[in-house]
């Protein structure tokens, strides 16, 4: 399991508009990758790009290459469907289905995908699910309840257990912890630094604190000025970039001289 | 500097006066309602009896007392089971097209157009539309199938409009949700945001047969009108409760108006009754319950 992806010069587009420009990175396996930037600088453009979600939106497009193993993600030939299977998402606010228990929410992702799993089958990878996601303990005596009682920070490992659930190789996260409490944060951070030893992570988050907490190396996005595409300042091991950046900019978002 | 005052009389006289206008539009709002809700139970309760629900006006002469509906409300109710069962898969399917596949563009900007021509064809006109074409140009007989054909002219743009606002409401959130799940969009729409919207679109199309089971205009030019029983909507003329309502309420004897008060009762029942139905529906599949 886990993936090393590689992206040469992508640009992201929603309809005329360039959101993101001649982006490269490698992202490599089991690590977890953060992006940081200011809002509307394109990381989370580009983190949907990385799982063909970027395209779901009318009118957006991408031009240049996403390789997975070395596999073009863009090619003609492949299925997007068979993407997203391979590189699960979390979103910034919680989104269990409202019509599902805990459990059939964790269980959505393999139901929808392969329909009828034998109810053991389906027990134990809900339970290794809820597990992983350090949430068992809190939802084991009431799986059948609805998901969306859960609080803020237990939905959002719900969403983590469910992107679980289908065994991808990499995991985007798009600040995940943006709607959370300090403690749900810190359980998830904690999740993150145990996940990495399985899945390629890569989160997008606007706590400089959390980038340097849970990431190997970081990336940091940047627009000229309002209405420019964003690009890739920099990228580097996360020590590095946070005691000594190449870039002024750099430098100069992690002290919060700007953004 | 501004300081703390107290409320001046002057608003709050005028905080009375409009919670007292409040207060009175409401009331005359609701006169009407109750009104005609008292009318029709008080008058209608004296033949509310089972003879009523279980037998037809066939062989009832003009003056007797007995006779009943049965005939009509079989009638009724093949005729809007009929009209849903076509009008419900189609405005659902459109309401799906015009929010998931439509993205805006030229094809679902002129079905939205449509849809809301449709709603304001005055019922009248479906029933005329029903029995040029059905009956005069393709030659087939009165019946309880052509009622339905007219009625589902009639209920198709609620259902679509209906269905589409719920659709609608069902957040992006989720769509995407399912998608990062690699789960198909088709079955995204099946297994999840129809799931979602459904209490909302039972309630629309609960709405829409309310709507349709009182029509008497089209049924007039389809159904035509029958005094026995006719269980098959497809052959031969059926009779509908607002026919049998229009129809009694024309005869002179005091016998006859009893029946349409009656009659008028039982259609009530008939679409409260489906309202409640839809409500348990509703509530059975609600995602609160068990919380």
């Amino acid at each position: 399991m886990s993936k090393q992806i590689q992206v040469s010069s992508l640009d992201a587009y929603y309809g005329s508009h360039k959101a993101i420009e001649d982006v490269s990175m490698t992202i490599e396996p089991r690590s977890v990758t953060a992006f940081i930037g200011p809002s509307g600088c394109g990381k989370s453009t580009f983190l949907r790009t990385l799982n063909r979600m970027h395209e779901v939106i009318p009118g957006a497009r991408v031009e240049g290459k996403v390789l997975l193993d070395g596999e073009d993600l863009y090619a003609t030939t492949i299925e997007p469907v068979s993407v997203r299977r391979m590189i699960g998402m979390v979103f910034q606010r919680p989104n269990p289905f409202p019509t599902m228990s805990i459990y059939e929410n964790v269980a959505a992702g393999l139901r929808l995908n392969r329909g009828r799993i034998p109810k053991s089958e389906m027990d134990g990878i809900v339970e290794d699910s809820l597990k992983g996601a350090n949430l068992w303990n809190e939802v084991k005596d009431r799986l059948n309840k609805p998901g969306a009682g859960l609080s803020g920070g237990q939905q959002q490992r719900l969403c983590i257990a469910r992107a679980i659930a289908v065994r991808p190789e990499v995991l985007l996260m798009d600040e995940p912890c943006s709607a959370l409490d300090p403690i749900s944060t810190l359980a998830i951070e904690d999740l993150m630094a145990k996940l990495k030893d399985q899945y390629t992570i890569v989160i997008v988050t606007h706590n400089m604190q959390q980038a340097a907490r849970v990431s190997d190396r970081t990336a940091f996005f940047n627009l000229a000025e309002q209405g420019k595409p964003g690009k890739v300042v920099e990228m580097d091991e996360t020590s590095r970039m946070f005691t000594n950046p190449t870039e002024k900019a750099t430098e100069d978002y992690i002290t919060g001289r700007f953004g | 500097m501004t300081t703390i005052q107290h409320i001046s009389t002057s608003r709050r006289i005028k905080d009375r006066v409009v919670q007292g206008l409040v207060y009175l539009a409401f009331a005359l709002a609701v006169v009407p309602l109750v009104s005609v809700l008292w009318l029709v139970i008080s008058n209608g309760l004296a033949r509310f009896d089972m003879e009523f629900l279980t037998h037809s006006m066939n062989g009832i002469g003009a003056r007797d007392a007995n006779g009943g509906a049965y005939h009509a409300i079989i009638g009724t109710l093949e005729q809007v089971l009929l009209a849903s069962l076509i009008s419900v898969p189609i405005g659902l399917l459109t309401a799906i097209y015009l929010v998931e596949y439509g993205n805006g563009g030229r094809l679902s900007r002129s079905i939205s157009f449509f849809v809301d021509v449709m709603t304001g064809v005055p019922s009248v006109v479906a029933g005329l539309f029903v029995f040029a074409f059905w009956i005069l140009f393709l030659g087939f007989q009165f019946s309880g199938w052509a009622g339905a054909l007219a009625l589902a002219i009639l209920m198709m743009p609620t259902v679509v409009r209906s269905a589409e606002e719920m659709l609608r409401l069902v957040p992006t959130d989720l769509r995407e949700a399912s998608y990062a799940l690699g789960v198909p969009k088709w079955r995204t729409i099946v297994k999840v945001v129809l799931p979602t919207a459904f209490t909302g679109i039972v309630t629309g199309v609960m709405l829409a047969v309310a709507r349709v089971a009182g029509e008497t205009a089209p049924l007039l030019m389809t159904v035509f009108f029958t005094n026995s029983i006719n269980n098959d909507p497809f052959n031969g003329p059926q009779m509908g409760l607002p026919l049998f309502v229009f129809d009694q309420a024309a005869r002179p004897n005091d016998t006859a108006v009893d029946r349409a008060w009656t009659g008028a009762l039982t259609l009530i029942l008939i679409v409260m009754l489906l309202n409640l139905v839809a409500r348990l529906i509703a509530w059975w599949r609600s995602p609160a319950r068990g919380r």
